[in-house]
Formats: structure tokens, sequence, C-alpha cells
């Protein structure tokens, strides 16, 4: 048995937001993959839980009339990865969300608590980062957009309101048109892990292929929160794809870091892996989208 | 002569490596306006319909065992990493340990006792998994069952280096995996064969009722 003290179970949105006014205290559970794997070690007992298994409103994928991708906050991981439309918009996603856990936990877990966890190492969130997604909340005071890098407060804490769920991730058309992406993850065991250091990158190339029009960044647990890399993305755009630019760009990004030294790995070695990763995602992602690697100058 | 401590049991300086079991609910009492502890569930269980007050603090894992009978449903880690407890609801492999059983309501649940037909044949999967020797103790098995009964449902075929990843999700401590990973590719190309009976056999009948 868990340790809950009170299991409500809204079917639609309003009723949810509803039932998390009328109860401050509740927390939010959606697929139970990790809330209820942290209640069976004895945590977070005694407290009341809204339970969004009910929403099947937001377990849909689908295009907006302005071509905005949708995620439905519910979905599984398997139904994101096996998605014809997700494959088509954002290559990378379906490769990220298949290193989570195995075949079983990523039919229960859902993308949207992935997210809301607000853990570094989500491995949907630095794909999230790199493909410019934005969240859509619903709250007591309506609905609201806001970019995934201001979701993202500090290590845990993420900008969900008190009353608020999350509702959407979004992926507008410029986000993705023309872009393909790669994701990379080191972890100490080949399934099953949490990421030690991951990296997902998008890339677009200008017409005709010769030079990258633009290039997207993005770290897992090089960090508190998932970031962006400015600086190595700066390296990249307007230049003609070659080993040595991308290697320049990959040493660049590192700057824009700040691993820890933690029981997983050192910093040193975080840092190590984020530039070997990114200098391979990169590749990848420029070879995804028509560019060719020229030779080094 | 003096007794040998036994290695195999915990010590103070060797901790068990089990997990503890975990506390037992003692908040019991819920706020006000609270819904009840107990709530009524209408699934298809193994293709027969039921209803049972669920307690919303109850895995679906317990739920099935202990309201059912169904001790297919092995409890080997209880967090989602072993496989033991997989069922299939609505035709998708999840782990039963990390799921409400509040949740089955509407749904439909396929356990291993639900495999076989009701004259006692085995299912292709089940014979698969007999013909190849896939099964030592036996503990991984009715999970390894369920995921196998899922894959071959979708009628699509595998690599063996796909089916290592769709089974990565089972934890077997006996038999190295290779017998499980013939069991089920065995069982793929059984369900296949059957398939492509079927549609032979509705072929001709259309073709020959011309
Ligand atoms: S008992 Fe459920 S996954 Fe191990
Ligand atoms: S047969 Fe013993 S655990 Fe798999």
């Amino acid at each position: 048995m868990f340790d809950l003290k009170a299991l409500y179970e809204p079917t639609t949105v309003p009723e949810a937001v509803r039932l998390l006014a009328d109860h401050p205290e509740a927390r939010i559970m959606a697929g139970g993959s990790d809330t209820l794997v942290k209640l069976r070690d004895g945590k977070l007992g005694g407290l009341e839980w809204v339970s969004l298994h009910g929403l099947d409103e937001l377990r849909r994928i689908t295009l907006d009339d302005d071509d905005t991708l949708r995620i439905g906050a519910l979905c599984s991981f398997t139904q994101v990865a096996e998605s014809d439309l997700v494959r088509r918009c954002i290559v990378s996603l379906p490769e990220a969300l298949l290193t989570i856990g195995g075949p079983q936990v990523r039919n229960i877990g859902t993308i949207g608590g992935n997210l809301c966890n607000g853990v570094p190492s989500a491995d949907s969130a630095s794909t999230c980062y790199a493909w410019d997604a934005r969240l859509e909340l619903a709250g007591p005071d309506g609905v609201r957009v806001l970019p995934i890098a201001d979701f993202y407060l500090s290590a845990g804490k993420v900008d969900l309101r008190p009353g608020e769920i999350l509702t959407a991730i979004l992926f507008p058309h410029e986000a993705y048109a023309g872009y393909k992406g790669a994701y990379s993850k080191y972890a100490m065991r080949g399934a099953m892990d949490i990421a030690t250091v991951n990296v997902a990158t998008s890339i677009k190339m200008a017409p005709g292929g010769a030079t990258i029009a633009d290039a997207r960044i993005a770290f897992g647990v090089a960090a508190p929160t998932p970031i962006r890399a400015p600086h190595g993305e700066a390296v990249l755009r307007g230049q003609a794809p070659t080993r040595a630019l991308v290697g320049a760009a990959a040493r660049a990004a590192i700057a824009d870091t700040r691993a820890r030294d933690s029981w997983r790995a050192s910093r040193a070695f975080r840092e190590h892996m984020l530039e070997e990763l990114t200098r391979r995602s990169l590749l990848t992602s420029i070879r995804r989208a028509g560019g060719e690697i020229g030779a080094e100058q | 002569m003096t007794a040998q401590p036994n290695p195999l049991l915990p010590t103070e300086d060797q901790p068990s490596q089990r997990r503890p079991t975990p506390p037992q609910p003692v908040h019991g009492a819920p706020g006000p306006n609270a819904p009840g502890m107990n709530k009524l569930v209408t699934f298809e269980l193994n293709g027969r319909p039921v209803s049972k007050m669920v307690d919303i603090r109850e895995n679906l894992a317990d739920f099935l065992r202990n309201e059912f009978g169904l001790t297919s449903v092995k409890k080997g880690c209880e967090v989602g990493e072993c496989g033991a407890c997989t069922v299939l609801i609505d035709g998708r492999a999840i782990d039963s340990c990390i799921y409400l059983a509040a949740w089955i309501d509407g749904k439909t649940v396929l356990t291993t006792e639900g495999l076989a037909s009701p004259t006692g044949e085995l299912s292709d999967v089940q014979q698969a998994f007999v013909d190849t020797t896939a099964v030592q103790c036996g503990f991984c098995t009715p999970g390894l069952l369920m995921t196998a009964t899922e894959l071959a449902a979708t009628g699509q075929t595998y690599t063996r280096e796909e089916l290592r990843r769709r089974i990565a999700g089972h934890l077997c401590r006996c038999t190295g995996y290779e017998n499980i990973l013939n069991a089920v590719e065995l069982a793929l190309q059984k369900t296949q064969t059957r398939a492509a009976a079927a549609a032979d056999e509705e072929f001709w009948n259309t073709v020959s009722g011309l």
C-alpha cells in the first residue's frame, strides 16, 4: 500500500485545476512512474494527491492550425516515440525518449511528468531545449504559454504555480521546419539508467546545404537545470561545416556549462563527455540536415 | 564447534541489499470532502467483465494477486525495474507494481492466467517458451510472456537486436536470456504463420464462395 492520504481523480482540465485550487497542499501525480517509486521508498507519505490519469484529452498528439506540433502532457514516452507526426517534425525526440527506463516504464511514464519533475537529467528536457519547445500551462487564471527555458527555475524547481498543470508541449512551425537533430546520452549502463550527461543538438542548413543556417546545442546535467550553449551555437552559424569547426563549437559550448562534482561523476569527466558527445551529436545532426562535412582547412 | 555466521545473512558492516519493506500508511484519515479510501472499479480481466472495490492506496500487482488470486503477477523489485509484475493494460505491457489499481477502471487487463484457451491449450507464445526451454526457475517467465504477447500482437518482425531492446525491461537471473530470445523469436514466427494461414483460408473461402 502506498501512503496516500487522499486521491482525487479529475476527468477534465478545469476540474483538475479546481481540485488543485481547493486542495493547495495536494501533489500532482501523472503517470506515477517516479512518484510511486518514491512512495514505495517511504518518501512523500501522508499527502493528498491529484491524479491526472483520467485526463484523456491530454493524451493526443496533433498539429494546430498554424502547424504547431502539440504533444499532450500525458502522452506516454512510447506514444510520443511511436508517433509519425513526432518522427516527422522532431526526429531526435523518439531517440531521447527510447533511452528512458524499459518498455513497461515507457508505457507508464509521461512526457509532461518528466518535464515537471524538474530534474536536469530528464531525457526529454534537453531535446525540448534544442527544439525551442514552449509549454502550455492551465491554471486558475487561465492558460499561459512560456518557453521551456523560463519553466526551469533551479534544480528540481519549475515554474508551476499553485493550481496549475502542464497541458501540452508545443513546437511552433519555425522551431522545427527544416531542422534535423540528434540526441546522445552517457550513462553507466546501456539501458535502464539515469544520464550522467546528455546532449541534444539541432541543425538547419542554409538553402543549398553549403553553410549552417542555425544551430542549437542543449545539455542535461551540465548545470542545475538543462541549458542551451549559446557560445557553441554562435561558432556554427553561417559557417561551412567541417570537423574543425564542429570541434571548436563543442569546445566553446563547454564555456556555457556549470558542471559540478557529484557521486555520479566528476566535473572534469562531465565536461570531457559533454564536449565529445556534442561533437558527435553535431556531426550526426549536420548529416541528417543534408550538410556535408568538409575536409579540414 | 562454534557456530559459523551465515554468510547470506546481513551483518552490521554488511547491511542487507534488500530494500526495506515500505512503511505502512499511518495517515489513514482523509481530509474533509476527500473522496473515500475505496473506489469501485469495473474492468475486463482476462476476458471477463469484473467489478470490485479497491483501496485507492493499493498497487495493481497486489490487487490482482490478493483479490483475484492471479499469482502469475510476481513481485520482484516493486519499483519498476525487474518486469516480473508485467501485465497488459489495453494491450500494452506495464509494470503493475508502479500502477495504482484505482486506475484500471474501464480498462482491459490481461495476465498470464488469461493466455491459454478455455480448454487449457497453451497460447503460441507460451508453447514457444516450452519448446525452446526458455524457463528455468520461472519467476521472470509470466512477465516475459506478457511482453512477448504484446510484441506478437503487433504482427511486426524484429531483428534479434531489436528484440533485446524490447525485452530490456525484464530481469532474468537464470537463463542468460539466449533461450528467452529464441522463445520470443519463435513465438513471433508462430503467430505470423498462423495469421498468414488464417488469411489464406479466408481468401480461399471467399474465392470458392464466388
Ligand atoms: S516488481 Fe514490478 S517491476 Fe519489479
Ligand atoms: S528463469 Fe529464473 S529468473 Fe528467469
